[in-house]
């Protein structure tokens, strides 16, 4: 098969899941009683009617991309860090502590807080490293458990210590003060510096896997622990490190929420970005150069859905279906894939 | 029961494991499976337990030919197989162990199958707590268990692949005790080992396989010589090559132990010097591996001490031992060698040690371009370790280890290989060892460990000999050894 052939095949499978993912929707819609062309329009149009909205798909873009890029790295090495979304939150929480704590100028406060995120992110994904590799934790676990963890403290301190005057609710904390916010496009939540700051991420990351030492050294142990630790990669102290990075990424993800989006800690501050981040990575074939085109998919399905209920009477929900079904739909083929070369070999 | 087994023809790929062997063992008998490594005895034995099929032959119970597709259809016809690595569910219950594999219905009589396995014990002297848990027992008493379940469920033939290794002293007298029982009840036991002391006390028929075919059978009194000639039929051509001149001590060990779960080697002294090739001869998992990981500072010494040049690196970690110089090449290529999924030029800079942030590509290219010219690879930089034939994954093994070892530890360094690449893979080597470089390796070819070697040493069952002269020795002597036994 030539060269040409096979990248045209490649193209082809990747297109594919997302095609299955349409039909299945497309099926649920129908059953539903409503008419899939309508429900797809919705979610574009609610995604690109205005530049605000468009500038919504980029304020959700910004997490995701962050989350993906630190993903990358652990995924790299061949873990499954469930725990980004609580990494993600433990970057808000140090963000707000901060604020809290410190009334200061913008000039320095503005830095400081979107610094402390990354700082407590790496803290809470070494957690999870040492967890992993010293305590013989599956890190799946590990991160699922410092998730609740993290959502727990969250509860805690809206509904505790840092409950506003006049009672706490589910809306979270009072507004942080005019100094810590960050700068946004007028009538807009998009910051140009929390999405000049994702791009950087994702950037670094693709160059860090593809030119860095350290980043040969993770493929290896991830694809190959054993071999790679007998070439001389020390598989305990990258590991650790992997995780560090990626919540450093996370940390600072968490921080924007903060700071850029709510200006304030709400219970859902990590908005599930974490979850959806990992099948970001997964849909990429954890490749960083595909990461924005799947981010920017799912930052337009993210945007466009709640139109859903509005206009159509549809549980916005059905846009993580669609979400959801199309990393179903690649994981499927690309095991079918693998079973058929496979077979052939 | 009387088995029968007619010219089995089993084929792994390339590989004939088994080319028309046959066996024939007699009801309450104890009957000998002997040969060395990759003699067919364990496939053999699967495919007679269900659990393996095979390509042609026939297998007879009492005369009528059957046929089966599982483990399970041959418990049903009272053919149980004790696998050399106990196949039970070490976090269930010795009880939960006990009860699998028996019965249809939903309903499991645990306190019927509570009975059973007391009566069983208390019949054979074996004493397991039917609550503990089967990952806190010795692999001694996880052989018990399988043995009592097989039993329980009927069995007529039962089958042990190399029993005897991991457990302990009294755990084998008890075993061997059990096992005439069986016998004088009348059921049929298959015995498969390389130690000749066992198979000459307990076995009144010994068949002998060699490269998948019978070699021979003898029945008691058994002769070890017979046995060996048997074993290891071939005449060894004396050693042509000039003895290399031998510089500083390089490898020390002082009275080392290594102890896992699976077995202790123990009291391992030996002393290699600098151009000196040591051969390690010996079955399969009688602790070879264990002194070369430990040697190469990958396995923890439980006792004694290990200096390289002269530095004391008992409690020193893998990395020290990298930059002493030493390096180790496993048999498994691709899970322990090279990295399935990265291509020889990410290979190639991966074993670049730099302190570098970022990787010169350029010069790694240039790198795997000239392993590829030296080592003659048939592949290109860009070519997936995985995608290389075995002969080119070792030889980009070799290709990757740096030029100045002192110390190079090969396991099987030429196993699967054709001839032309096992000669060539020992001109590159044997170069090494001209500039200096002390070879370890391991191999079941005995004519490649004498051919090669300067000394050898033979591992038995945990115990390393001392090391022999590879121009003086014989394959009788060295058989002898391996089969755990001084001449």
């Amino acid at each position: 098969m030539s060269a040409r052939h096979l990248r045209l095949r490649g193209a082809a499978l990747a297109l594919l899941p997302v095609l299955l993912a349409l039909v299945f929707t497309t099926a649920i819609l129908l059953v539903a009683g409503a008419n899939p062309f309508a429900a797809y329009g919705n979610i574009l149009a609610g995604a690109f009617e205005s530049p605000r909205k468009l500038a919504d798909v980029a304020v959700a873009a910004v997490p995701l991309l962050l989350c993906a890029a630190g993903g990358l790295i652990t995924y790299a090495a061949g873990l499954w860090n469930i725990g980004i979304e609580g990494q993600m939150i433990a970057g808000a929480l140090a963000t707000t502590w901060l604020i809290n704590a410190l009334p200061l100028p913008s000039y320095a406060l503005l830095p400081l807080s979107v610094l402390a995120g990354p700082s407590r992110g790496t803290l809470w994904g070494l957690l999870a490293g040492v967890l992993r590799t010293f305590g013989q934790v599956n890190e799946i676990f590990a991160g699922l458990g410092l998730n609740f963890v993290a959502t727990a403290l969250t509860n805690y301190l809206i509904f505790g210590p840092w409950k506003p005057p006049d009672g706490a609710t589910m809306s979270g904390t009072d507004p942080f003060p005019q100094a810590a916010w960050m700068p946004t496009l007028p009538n807009a939540r998009m910051s140009l510096i929390s999405f000049a700051l994702a791009l950087i991420a994702i950037g670094v990351v693709y160059g860090v896997l593809r030119g860095t030492h350290w980043g040969l050294k993770l493929k290896a142990i991830g694809l190959n622990a054993q071999a790679a630790r007998r070439m001389g990669a020390d598989t305990t102290r990258n590991m650790l490190l992997a995780f560090a990075v990626c919540g450093a990424l996370a940390g600072l993800a968490g921080s924007l929420q903060a700071t850029a989006v709510y200006r304030r800690l709400i219970p859902q501050i990590s908005g599930g970005y974490g979850y959806l981040s990992l099948l970001v990575v997964l849909l990429s074939g954890s490749r960083a150069e595909w990461v924005p085109l799947v981010v920017f998919f799912f930052s337009v399905v993210q945007v466009g859905s709640p139109r859903l209920e509005l206009r159509l009477q549809l549980d916005s929900s059905l846009g993580g279906v669609l979400q959801a079904s199309v990393a179903l739909f690649f994981l499927l083929i690309r095991g079918l894939r693998e079973r058929l070369e496979g077979k052939r070999e | 029961m009387r088995i029968e087994l007619r010219d089995i023809k089993k084929h792994f790929g390339p590989v004939r494991a088994n080319d028309g062997a046959s066996l024939q063992v007699n009801t309450g008998t104890i009957h000998g499976l002997l040969g060395e490594n990759g003699a067919g005895k364990t496939t053999l034995m699967k495919i007679l337990s269900g659990y393996q099929p095979y390509d042609a032959g026939e297998i007879l119970l009492d005369g009528c030919p059957v046929r089966f597709s599982s483990p399970a259809e041959a418990i049903r016809a009272g053919i149980g197989m004790l696998h050399q690595d106990p196949m039970d569910f070490p976090p269930l219950s010795v009880l939960d162990n006990f009860l699998l594999g028996r019965g249809r219905g939903l309903a499991q009589g645990r306190h019927e199958g509570e009975k059973k396995l007391g009566e069983l014990c208390q019949r054979f002297g074996f004493a397991l707590d039917p609550g503990a848990l089967v990952n806190s027992l010795t692999v001694g008493e996880r052989q018990q268990l399988e043995l009592m379940r097989l039993l329980s469920l009927g069995v007529q033939v039962v089958i042990l692949d190399e029993p005897t290794t991991g457990i302990s002293a009294p755990q084998k007298t008890l075993l061997f005790d059990t096992l005439h029982k069986l016998a004088q009840e009348g059921l049929s036991v298959i015995f498969v080992s390389h130690k000749l002391d066992e198979v000459e006390a307990l076995c009144s028929r010994v068949t002998v396989l060699r490269q998948g075919i019978v070699a021979g059978e003898a029945v008691a009194p058994l002769s070890s010589d017979q046995l060996v000639q048997m074993m290891f039929n071939q005449r060894l051509s004396p050693s042509t090559r000039a003895g290399a001149t031998l510089g500083e001590v390089v490898l020390e060990l002082q009275d080392a132990a290594v102890r896992t779960y699976r077995l202790n080697a123990e009291h391992m002294t030996l002393q290699v010097r600098s151009g000196e090739v040591i051969g390690l001869a010996g079955l399969e998992g009688s602790g070879q591996r264990l002194l070369m990981l430990a040697c190469a500072g990958l396995e923890r010494l439980a006792a004694g001490r290990l200096l390289i040049s002269g530095r004391d690196m008992t409690h020193e970690p893998y990395a020290r031992f990298l930059e002493a110089g030493v390096a180790f090449v496993p048999a498994a290529r691709l899970e322990e060698g090279l990295v399935p999924g990265l291509t020889l030029c990410e290979h190639a800079a991966l074993m670049t040690r730099t302190d570098d942030f970022f990787v010169r590509w350029r010069d790694a290219e240039a790198k795997a371009q000239r392993m590829i010219g030296d080592f003659n690879i048939v592949g290109r930089t860009e070519t997936m370790v995985q995608e290389l034939s075995g002969g080119n994954q070792q030889r980009a093994i070799l290709a990757l280890l740096r030029d100045d070892l002192r110390l190079l530890i090969l396991e099987h360094p030429t196993r699967g290989l054709d001839l032309e690449s096992t000669r060539w893979i020992w001109g590159k080597l044997l170069q090494r060892r001209e500039r200096g470089t002390a070879i370890l390796f391991t191999s079941t070819d005995l004519e490649e460990l004498v051919e090669h070697s300067d000394r050898i040493v033979v591992f038995s069952g945990g115990v390393m000999s001392a090391p022999v002269d590879a121009g003086k020795t014989t394959v009788e002597e060295l058989g002898f050894m391996i089969g755990g036994r001084q001449r």
